[in-house]
């Protein structure tokens, strides 16, 4: 085997997609209707939103951070436009999507300053705003919800159509996974991320600006927040206030499952995407198999449990190899 | 062309509480290398941090090349060709070393990172150094050294025109710190300012020219190297002359109390034998990563051992864990004060009592006016120089702070004591200090283990001497027949046996 | 030879001073509890109807019971997610008992025992996998958990609890106007108080959450405190379980959700540190009534529960700003001719 390959296998990533295939193979064994276009297409369609929003999670948890509100920055944005289709003052789908973007980007912006700059800790300064962002959201829309009928026409049509035979918002998802994947990888910004994940005091006296780069971070979430708001209310057609409720934990899951340290620094874009795929097979194919659907919330619990603690032992195996081989 | 390159000019820095540079001059010569002395505390540190602009002074003013300069953030000092190695390893353990060498200023195009190229000039300069690890390795894989080097590397790839080593050597082997010294000549021959701080005297001799000594942050003199001998150095270092530093006390030694056979753990030590009787005070030194700390833990309970035995005062004992160890009289001072040994942000009272809760309680509930009795007894005897019992730990000095750890060991009835490196980073009179206590101890019949890679007090303190190197003893010298050259013998031995191991490896 | 020690004399007495008492945290709680409790005075003549304020005071400390362990988890630099799923476990569980067996002694004691339970096996994983944080576990245990109960009852609710009239007045019945649920609350509030201020315990939780080595290398058992303490937070859920139960009479599945939110919100009010080793625990106290009351004031005004929602977000954020600039002030640079 060649050196290449064999660190190609080493990763976890390999690792985590034998297990995805198991999974799909398991499942395709229960329901031979699983490995099809139609099933895979309203998987990806489904949890398209779930997926995307993943790696703006990842980038956040790279600089050594949590967010929590993500699920009510997303009802509060797709929210957001929807009054305002209704209220007729968006004339077509791609205002609405730049409104749920903005509002996004706002909160996000929002949560960084607190946190940069009130120096709280995140996982508390978010949790303050998941409540706020979710109250907003009741707030401006009176408790009502926005119906079908009420929305634009064209927004529906985009939100639930399909270009080159793939639904939009999976094309969405490609376009933004494809981005990060280069910002991460090729850019000053990206690699800064990483940096200050790693050591945070290093990277202060290396000249980077730490606050700078965790509000960039916050904000894009917070953008992929409010882009996801947009691609919710269009695709279900319609806006309700409590959407999106506990998104945060499927997402942080998929983070979790797909290798990324919660401690900073550690974390690829191919890594969350197959964690973001496992917790969508896991969420959807349940039903297919004839398993009781509401065994699905205690699989998910055991799958993130047993996924950190693989991770655990992944890594003290490491070690000991790495030890056995040093000489004495 | 002005007669300085750089000049610190009456340089105040106030950080809360604390004055930690008290109108400070300082002059860099082009071309010259500039050693900083000082005691741990006299301000070198803060002093480097704002001439790279990592903080800015409340008074003074920095002059570079003749011109009034004032940097607002490292950022700032990097392109003016200011560079520093920190004394802490400031790495990016998730990241490659290529990664880590050009953090700030990778190599772009087009608005894109150039990891090939920037691999290749990483590699390039390992080279150079001849350090023996790869760009692309993770950071956080390698040693305390060679993550020393990949720093230098960093400051060797900016192109610096003043370069700032502070403690270069303090995790270096002798040979690799030759190297450095080669290396810093050539870039001061290639036309950059060095400013170089250690605690080595040795340091300063082999490679500066001129020396600057500052003393309770306020700045002291500077001399040319040739015309300070190393009485000057201390005398300006610590404001008074030390008569004798090491007060040993000549002891009846008593019977064994710890006994350890073939104690191995797998990657860290092999087939280590010792022993320590009582009032004797035993050395354990090599350089560093000879895993002389991993062995005391061992002892201690804090890791397993995967073979071996110990004994306590002849009984077979097996310790799983610290509470057990100090359980049976086995006490350790750990190293790293700041993370392992004390409570920053508590008083010393309570750090000093953290160990022995029990004493002061009765069914677990604490009587606290026993508890500062006690710790204030303990204090004072130590010599803790602090007002209250309620002074926070991280307002003291290292010494100060070591003599809280100590004072702790005193709360349990302990009769060995395992102390690790215990004068690091603490100055002259503390050291003194520490040693005195050392001394009493082992007077009153406890069995002494000193780890410690500083000759002098291994020479001057220790009964018997065991030199350790790359996890195992490599040999046992007694008081009289211990000399600094047989030492560094014994610490290199193995080095040489296992490189020819690897040869034979390679070729098979 | 002279000595080289120079010893010198260190006081022992605490610092007292009425300045460094009004700087504390729990100060200015206080002036927030009265100013809550003033406004809603002024605003409706209502809040001074002890039978209706105690009713309403019961209802919050359902969820202030999680509050109590949870101040030890945060004490300790950990955090526990998984109380409200605990909580509806143990609930679910409670109901499934009493109905199979009649027996509602036995239903609370399989209650407690399943909170117990749910707590220790946090505990275990956590120092089984000590690379692993409590905010990962947790996170993970609170979908199990609840999915554990979902599968249980499925779209369905147990009830029926309140027909056992003595359990029914566990909530219920008073003692004059002050209910017995309310003196019980108090008790474990001073239980904990003591244990946390008082004991070799205490300390010993404060020295892990502030530095966690220093405090293994003195000899403290880590590994047992942080078991026993989330144990114990399992077993206040199961408490607090039984009189959710007593209270409401049946179980459904989405029970106790926020709970975890709001006792980490009553915490931190209470100036608990989210890094651990600092806080105290009359400050918790205070911030469970606080948070309670306010909620009830605002009730009282009508005002709807989403703005509730916003307001008790924003005062979150806001009180751990305000900590951060308190603390600010308190190390203010020394003025330059003090040293």
């Amino acid at each position: 085997m060649s050196l290449r390959l064999k660190k190609l296998v080493r990763t976890r990533e390999f690792s985590l997609l034998i297990v995805l295939i198991l999974l799909s193979a398991v499942i395709q064994w229960r329901n031979p209707h699983f490995l099809t276009a139609t099933v895979i297409d309203s998987i990806l369609r489904n949890y398209s939103y779930t997926i995307l929003m993943t790696s703006g999670m990842l980038m956040v948890l790279l600089v050594g951070g949590i967010d929590i509100s993500v699920g009510s920055t997303l009802a509060l944005s797709g929210m957001t436009s929807a009054l305002l289709m209704r209220e007729g003052i968006l004339p077509n789908w791609w205002m609405a999507y730049l409104t749920s973007l903005g509002v996004g980007i706002l909160c996000g912006l929002l949560v960084g300053i607190v946190i940069t700059k009130g120096k709280v800790l995140p996982i508390i300064a978010t949790l303050g705003f998941m409540y706020v962002f979710r109250g907003l959201t009741f707030f401006i829309s009176d408790s009502q919800w926005v119906g079908m009928m009420q929305l634009l026409e064209d927004f529906r049509d985009f939100s639930q159509g399909t270009s080159l035979g793939v639904s939009n918002l999976i094309w969405i998802t490609i376009v933004v996974y494809i981005f990060v994947f280069i910002l991460l990888k090729w850019t000053k910004l990206g690699r800064q991320v990483y940096a200050v994940g790693s050591n945070i005091e290093a990277a202060t006296v290396s000249g980077i600006r730490t606050d700078r780069i965790k509000l960039f971070v916050y904000a894009f979430n917070g953008a992929l927040a409010g882009l996801s708001g947009a691609m919710f209310v269009g695709f279900y057609a319609g806006a309700q206030n409590n959407i999106a409720m506990g998104l945060e934990l499927d997402i942080i899951a998929a983070c979790v499952i797909g290798g990324v340290s919660l401690k900073g620094g550690q974390g690829t874009i191919p890594g969350v995407l197959l964690g973001a795929l496992t917790i969508a097979v896991i969420n959807r194919s349940l039903s297919l198999t004839g398993i009781d659907p509401f065994w699905q919330q205690a699989i998910k619990g055991a799958v993130i449990l047993a996924a950190v603690m693989a991770n655990v032992l992944m890594q003290r195996q490491s070690v000991r190899r790495t030890l056995a081989r040093r000489e004495i | 062309m002005p007669e300085y390159i750089l000049e610190l000019r009456g340089i105040t820095k106030l950080f809360p509480g604390v004055k930690a540079l008290d109108k400070v001059d300082f002059q860099l010569k082009a071309g010259e290398i500039h050693a900083l002395m000082g005691e741990n505390g006299a301000g070198k540190s803060t002093l480097i941090k704002v001439i790279t602009g990592v903080h800015q002074p409340d008074m003074g003013e920095i002059v570079l090349d003749g011109k009034k300069v004032s940097f607002k953030s490292p950022r700032e000092a990097r392109q003016v060709g200011v560079a520093a190695i920190y004394q802490h390893v400031t790495a990016y353990p998730h990241l490659t070393v290529t990664e880590n060498i050009f953090m700030g200023h990778e190599k772009m195009k087009h608005g894109f990172i150039q990891w090939k190229a920037m691999h290749k000039e990483a590699q390039a300069l390992i080279e150079t150094l001849e350090a023996d690890f790869h760009a692309t390795d993770l950071m956080g894989d390698l040693s305390v050294a060679q993550q020393q080097m990949v720093e230098i590397a960093k400051a060797l790839s900016m192109d610096a025109r003043i370069i700032i080593m502070d403690e270069p050597t303090a995790a270096l082997t002798t040979g690799e710190a030759e190297r450095l010294y080669e290396i810093t000549e050539k870039l001061r021959d290639d036309g950059a300012a060095i400013i170089f701080i250690s605690h080595r005297f040795e340091d300063m001799y082999r490679l500066a020219s001129r020396v600057t000594v500052y003393r309770d942050s306020k700045y002291i003199w500077t001399r040319d190297v040739c015309d300070v001998s190393e009485a000057d150095l201390i005398q300006g270092m610590v404001g008074r002359e030390l008569t004798e530093l090491f007060p040993k006390p000549e002891l009846e030694i008593g019977d064994e109390a710890l006994r350890a056979e073939n104690l191995s753990r797998t990657g860290f030590f092999q087939d280590v034998n010792f022993k320590v009787n009582k009032g004797e005070i035993v050395g354990v030194t090599g350089l560093v990563g000879a895993g002389r700390t991993e062995v005391m833990e061992t002892l201690f309970g804090v890791t397993k051992a995967d073979s071996g035995t110990v004994y306590l005062h002849g009984e077979k004992v097996q310790i799983r864990s610290p509470q057990e160890a100090m359980k049976r009289g086995l006490g350790l001072l750990t190293e790293d004060r700041q993370h392992q040994g004390l409570i920053l942000n508590w008083g010393i009272g309570r750090n000093i009592t953290l160990a022995e809760l029990n004493q002061f309680a009765k069914l677990g509930v604490l009587d606290e006016k026993a508890e500062r009795a006690t710790a204030k007894t303990l204090a004072e005897r130590v010599g803790t120089k602090a007002n209250t019992l309620f002074d926070l730990a991280s307002s003291l000095s290292g010494g100060n702070q070591q003599k809280v750890v100590v004072a702790r060991a005193l709360t349990s009835k302990l009769n060995v004591l395992i102390m690790d490196e215990p004068t690091k980073g603490v100055d002259v009179g503390a050291k003194a200090a520490i040693y005195e206590i050392m001394g009493e101890l082992a007077e009153q019949g406890m069995g002494i283990i000193m780890v410690s890679s500083e000759m002098p007090e291994i020479l001057g303190m220790c009964d018997r001497i065991y030199v350790m190197c790359e996890g195992r003893i490599t040999g046992e010298l007694a008081r009289g027949e211990a000399t600094g050259e047989k030492i560094l013998e014994l610490a290199m031995k193995k080095r040489v046996a296992s490189e020819a191991d690897t040869e034979t490896e390679e070729t098979a | 030879m002279e000595n080289v020690i120079r010893r010198r004399s260190i006081d022992a007495n605490p610092p007292r001073g009425l300045k460094a008492r009004i700087m504390r945290w729990e100060f200015a709680l206080l002036l927030l509890f009265i100013g809550v409790n003033v406004i809603n005075m002024n605003l409706s003549p209502n809040f001074l109807n002890a039978h209706h304020l105690f009713t309403n005071i019961n209802t919050f400390l359902v969820n202030g019971l999680v509050a109590l362990p949870m101040a030890y988890c945060l004490l300790l630099g950990e955090i526990d997610l998984s109380v409200g799923s605990t909580v509806v476990l143990s609930a679910t569980l409670l109901g499934i008992v009493f109905n199979a067996t009649e027996s509602m002694v036995l239903g609370i004691l399989t209650a407690l025992a399943v909170g117990t339970l749910c707590g220790a096996l946090n505990g275990l994983i956590l120092i089984k996998f000590r690379e692993l944080s409590a905010m990962i576990v947790t996170l993970g245990t609170m979908i199990l958990y609840r999915g554990l109960a979902e599968r249980i009852l499925g779209a369905e609710a147990t009830g029926g609890m309140r027909t056992v009239e003595w359990f029914a007045n566990l909530f219920d019945a008073r003692i004059g106007p002050v209910p017995f649920f309310f003196i019980f609350f108090c008790v474990l509030a001073g239980v904990f108080w003591f244990v946390m201020h008082k004991t070799v315990f205490g300390r010993r939780m404060f020295a892990i959450g502030a530095n966690t080595q220093a405090a293994r290398y003195a000899g403290i058992n880590v590994e047992r405190t942080r078991f026993t303490v989330f144990t114990l937070t399992g077993l206040m859920c199961g408490v607090s379980a039984v009189f959710f139960t007593s209270w409401m009479g049946s179980v459904r599945n989405n029970v106790g959700e926020g709970y975890e939110l709001e006792a980490i919100a009553m915490c931190v009010l209470g100036g608990m540190s989210t890094a651990g080793g600092k806080g105290t625990f009359p400050g918790v106290i205070i911030a469970i009534f606080t948070l309670g009351l306010l909620r009830f004031g605002l009730g009282l005004l009508n005002v709807n529960p989403q703005t509730v929602r916003i307001i008790i977000g924003a005062l979150l954020i806001t009180v751990v700003v305000l900590q951060n600039v308190q603390r600010l002030f308190k190390k203010k640079p020394a003025p330059a001719n003090a040293s």
